[in-house]
């Protein structure tokens, strides 16, 4: 079944084109193209139901795409078996055999593929001392941790010596502090390998961290792929811009009249970094993010100035929220840690061309 | 449908604690509670309790007296008679035949029904293809249809394959009535194990025998003791079927007993009808008593045979 | 690597195969001649052969709607209406509240539960010929209840129901109540348990007496389950045939006959096909009857639901 055709794939490890998938009228994916470099560690980040599991589960091969072509390692696998494709599957609620021992679950997979006993030993000794698993080796999924048990799940991925890793949300059943220490885990991980690495996930902390790419879904459509700086700084729509940062990106709609932007604050246009040359009209969304709005004797040299009452004050410990409005519109506003601005109070706040986006108001896209 | 898989879960519920009730009450209605519920137990173990000792009397004990009271004089002769020199009609060898004719159905019966409904079970779960779910519909629908419609017509395909009269016959009918419930039971319960398990086993290489060998019927074997034992009471249970498809050697116990108890020749030997009635209800009864909640668990999802 | 095409990926075709994940449908193919073959093909079988004049064999002269005209003007199957439509109701009616009043029973955080439920629930695990023989040693005049009612003195109390027209269902609801009534106290107490408890804090709260909240709340909330167990009661109910050949093989005269009952008679017994197929399709249609409201019922739940 595996088309052993080599082309232009040089240096590409999965190869998407033209991807579309459907469940009855449905369309979950479409028109979707997607090249991922060898080794790289390129993560699916998106809302809940947005496609990404479908779309891992098309590379796996565990859904049979109603269009669109799948290349692995310069090899054409849409129609390929799961096991024919060279991938290795983490899943989020971990799907350990609970009946086999943990090394029952690791070896699974290479007895199916009818590997030498000998060579079956030595991959798993390997992984077990990769994830630090030699301790558990007989002992049964049940009597494991969830950290544990996603190990586990991630050594089944490991002893198969696969070309790519497709991870979906591994790390979601976990609690905070453990999900914290597989993140380095996993960081580490695809350092000392050279495999590469398809991650989904709803976190967007974990997108950042990990990520040498992220591409951003909804809808099941790639919304912007890039890496994670780039997406911080320059993101692509509305859309991309509201979903990464948290708090969210603070938008007030407006015009552009010549050089300058006009909505419930003014501000000087010069400077700006444009998608494709400047505008001098039409309606536009600007974005500042909460972090890059300044107050007091530092907003007082920023190019736009205004002021503001405060509503709300969220002392967060390491950082402190505040909620206001520009406008009609509401607004936040990150600070350093300790602060004695309290509720009611109105302070002159201010930002800076250099770090906010501008959005066409009707596209959504970036300008 | 929908509704007999919420019976199946509602029973497992009864496994856990009662729920938290205004318990200020301890007196009047805690004792009528608890008279009500006994009075209610002693009905129901009556018959059971009349059996028994009818069966241990002799007959000019039975001709005496009373039925509910206990044997002056215990006798296990009527047992011995009932098992093995009763009569139907032509022969006299007693219950035992019945009970070995049983056995003779019942095993391959539940056996291959199970093999059949789990695998069919698993293949709607996990491999479905375009009509399957149309199908399984019909499946359950035919649960509901009463039997004496489709009765006939199937002794004419028995007749024509061959297996008319035959205990593989017999074997065939139950495979095929108990396949509804028994689909519904299994694959109620491979929907309920994760999906990824299964995504998991495929990218590992296993195939569609593999995965239900090495990775489904392991950790399933609760919902096959449940099988079994409603397959076991359901089949050995049977009248109409038994009376029906197989032969005088051949009938089931159920129907020898019938044959024996209500047959118009000779002196009632009232004893020995309790004894072997006792015995036919041994077999249901013993698995009852051993498998407890699972057997609930069963016939909640088994009532729909009606 | 060698580039053969330095453009682009070739796309391929779908590759053909025969039939797809071809050892699922090995695996359904029970179920599939099963739903095709049984359940479609044998009762429309039979729904077509009973407007035809078989007798001793299948025929297919059709005959138009005789073998119905002939049906209802019987007797016997007039008879085993009446008796299914009375047993039926009493039946259900009786099994759903006694059941309800033992599954609230049970539910009162009664010590030793477990053996309560596992003797309610034991005649379940019996063939109805076992229960039809026991019940009709108990009812036996000479020696049963009523044998035992006259020795305390009352010389002239007759409770012998076998051998009376007019009472013989009763003795048929006896055994059968049960036998069944233990599975609905069952589901009931079942989905008892899974009731809110918090209804019972504000009920209490509310000053309302336990009775009327049972009637009020939770029965409402039950409904599903009462709606389970008519189902299988009733289609239960139409099935009935082992109890009656066990209990009373129809008598005294017809007193006791039911359709169940009929359509074997016609079929084995008395060689008259026709008969048989009109009556079991006459069976179907109630059955048709029970559940098409029933599914009614439940698809317009899933719609709100
Ligand atoms: N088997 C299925 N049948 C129909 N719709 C499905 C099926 N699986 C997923 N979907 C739909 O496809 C969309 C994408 O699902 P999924 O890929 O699981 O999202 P996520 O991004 O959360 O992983 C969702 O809207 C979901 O409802
Ligand atoms: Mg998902």
């Amino acid at each position: 079944m595996l088309d052993q055709t080599h082309t232009a794939l040089d240096g590409i490890s999965v190869s998407i084109r033209d991807l579309e998938l459907s469940f009855g009228a449905v369309k979950v994916l479409q028109d979707l193209n997607l090249d991922i470099a060898k080794g790289e560690f390129l993560v699916l980040l998106g809302a809940s139901g947005c496609g990404k599991s479908t779309l891992l589960n098309c590379i796996a091969g565990l859904l049979e795409p109603t269009g669109g072509q799948i290349f692995i390692e310069g090899k054409n696998v849409t129609w390929a078996e799961p096991s024919e494709r060279g991938i290795g599957m983490v899943f989020q609620s971990y799907a350990l055999y609970p009946q086999m021992s943990v090394k029952g679950n690791l070896s699974f997979g290479l007895k199916n593929a009818r590997v030498p006993k000998a060579e079956i030993e030595r991959r798993v000794a390997r992984a077990a001392e990769l994830l630090h698993l030699q301790p558990l080796l007989d002992r049964k999924p049940a009597a494991l941790s969830g950290g544990q048990r996603q190990r586990v799940a991630i050594g089944r991925a490991l002893v198969r010596d696969v070309d790519v890793f497709l991870f979906d949300e591994p790390l979601s059943n976990l609690d905070a502090k453990l999900r914290a220490e597989l993140r380095i885990e996993l960081k580490r991980l695809h350092q000392s390998l050279d495999n590469t690495m398809i991650y989904v996930t709803h976190d967007q902390v974990e997108a950042m961290t990990l990520a040498d790419r992220i591409a951003i879904m909804r809808g099941g459509v790639i919304q912007q792929l890039a890496q994670p700086l780039e997406i911080y700084n320059r993101p692509a729509n509305l859309y991309v811009a509201g979903f990464i940062g948290s708090p969210p990106m603070n938008f007030i709609p407006g015009t552009i009249a010549g050089s300058e932007f006009v909505g419930a604050v003014r501000m000087p246009l010069s400077g700006y970094d444009w998608e494709r040359g400047p505008h001098t009209s039409g309606n536009v969304v600007f974005g500042i993010r909460p972090e890059h709005v300044k107050i007091g004797d530092a907003a007082r040299h920023c190019a736009c100035q205004t002021t503001v009452t405060i509503e709300v004050v969220e002392p967060m410990g390491a950082d402190t929220l505040l909620w206001t409005r520009v406008g009609d519109d509401e607004f936040r506003i990150r600070l350093d840690g300790q602060t004695t601005i309290h509720e009611g109070q109105t302070l002159p706040i201010g930002f800076d061309i250099d770090c906010a986006s501008l959005f066409d108001a009707q596209t959504e896209n970036r300008i | 449908m929908v509704d007999i898989s919420q019976t199946y879960s509602a029973s497992r519920r009864l496994d856990g604690a009662a729920g938290a009730r205004p318990k200020r009450r301890i007196s009047a209605s805690r004792i009528m509670t608890y008279g009500i519920l006994c009075v209610i137990c002693f009905y129901y173990i009556l018959p059971l309790w009349v059996m028994m000792m009818t069966s241990l009397k002799g007959m000019p004990e039975v001709r005496m007296g009373n039925i509910f009271a206990p044997p002056v004089e215990i006798t296990f002769e009527p047992w011995v008679k009932a098992w093995s020199q009763a009569c139907t009609g032509l022969n006299c060898d007693g219950l035992s035949r019945g009970f070995w004719n049983s056995v003779k159905i019942t095993i391959p019966s539940v056996l291959i029904s199970i093999v059949v409904a789990s695998v069919n079970g698993y293949a709607l779960v996990n491999w479905k293809f375009k009509g399957s779910e149309i199908f399984f519909g019909i499946l359950l629908f035919g649960a509901f249809i009463p039997y004496q419609v489709m009765i006939y017509p199937i002794v004419i395909i028995l007749r024509e394959i061959g297996l008319m009269g035959d205990v593989w016959g017999l074997v065939l009918v139950h495979t095929i009535f108990g396949m509804p419930i028994l689909t519904l039971l299994f694959r109620n319960y491979f929907a309920s194990l994760p999906e990824e398990l299964f995504k998991a086993a495929r990218v590992d290489g296993a195939g569609f025998w593999g995965i239900f060998f090495q990775v489904l019927v392991p950790m399933s074997l609760p919902i096959f003791t449940v099988a079994m034992i409603l397959q076991v009471t359901g089949i050995w249970n049977d009248f109409l079927f038994g009376v029906i498809y197989t032969k005088p050697e051949a009938y089931p116990m159920t129907v020898q007993l019938n044959n024996i108890v209500n047959s118009v020749q000779g002196v009632k030997e009232y004893n020995v009808n309790m004894a072997a009635t006792l015995i036919t209800g041994l077999v249901p009864l013993t698995i009852y008593l051993l498998s407890g909640k699972l057997f609930v668990r069963g016939i909640a999802a088994g009532a729909v045979k009606g | 690597m060698s580039v053969i095409d330095p453009v682009a990926p070739r796309a391929a075709g779908r590759p053909k195969k025969l039939i797809a994940n071809p050892m699922a449908k090995i695996a359904a193919l029970p179920m599939i001649m099963t739903a095709l073959v049984i359940f479609i093909g044998c009762s429309v079988w039979t729904v077509v052969h009973s407007f035809t004049k078989s007798k001793l064999l299948p025929s297919s002269q059709f005959v138009g709607f005789d073998q119905y005209e002939r049906l209802w003007s019987t007797r016997r199957w007039l008879a085993s209406v009446e008796n299914i439509a009375i047993y039926g109701l009493v039946a259900l009616v009786f099994s759903l509240v006694v059941g309800f009043v033992i599954a609230v029973l049970l539910d009162q955080k009664v010590r030793a539960e477990g053996a309560f439920r596992t003797i309610i629930l034991f005649p379940y695990s019996l063939s109805f010929i076992v229960t039809g023989l026991v019940w009709q040693w108990i009812l036996n005049p000479d020696f049963g209840i009523q044998y035992i009612v006259r020795g305390w003195g009352f010389e002239n109390f007759t409770f012998d129901p076998l051998h009376n027209p007019d009472t013989v269902l009763a003795a048929l609801l006896m055994a059968g109540l049960w036998q069944g009534t233990g599975l609905v106290a069952v589901i009931l107490l079942a989905a008892l348990r899974g009731v809110d408890e918090d209804i019972w804090k504000a009920s209490r709260v509310d000053g309302v007496p336990a009775w009327k909240t049972y009637i009020w709340v939770v029965i409402p909330i039950l409904r599903p389950a009462f709606v389970t167990a008519t189902v299988l009661i009733a289609t239960g109910i139409v099935k009935l045939y082992d109890l009656v050949v066990a209990l009373t093989n129809g008598g005294p005269g017809i007193a006791s006959e039911m359709p169940a009952k009929y359509v074997y008679d016609a079929m084995f017994g008395k060689q008259n096909l026709g008969q048989g197929f009109a009556a079991s399709t006459m069976m179907l249609l109630s059955v048709l009857l029970i559940l098409i409201p029933w599914a009614i019922f439940e698809f317009r739940g899933k719609k709100r639901g």
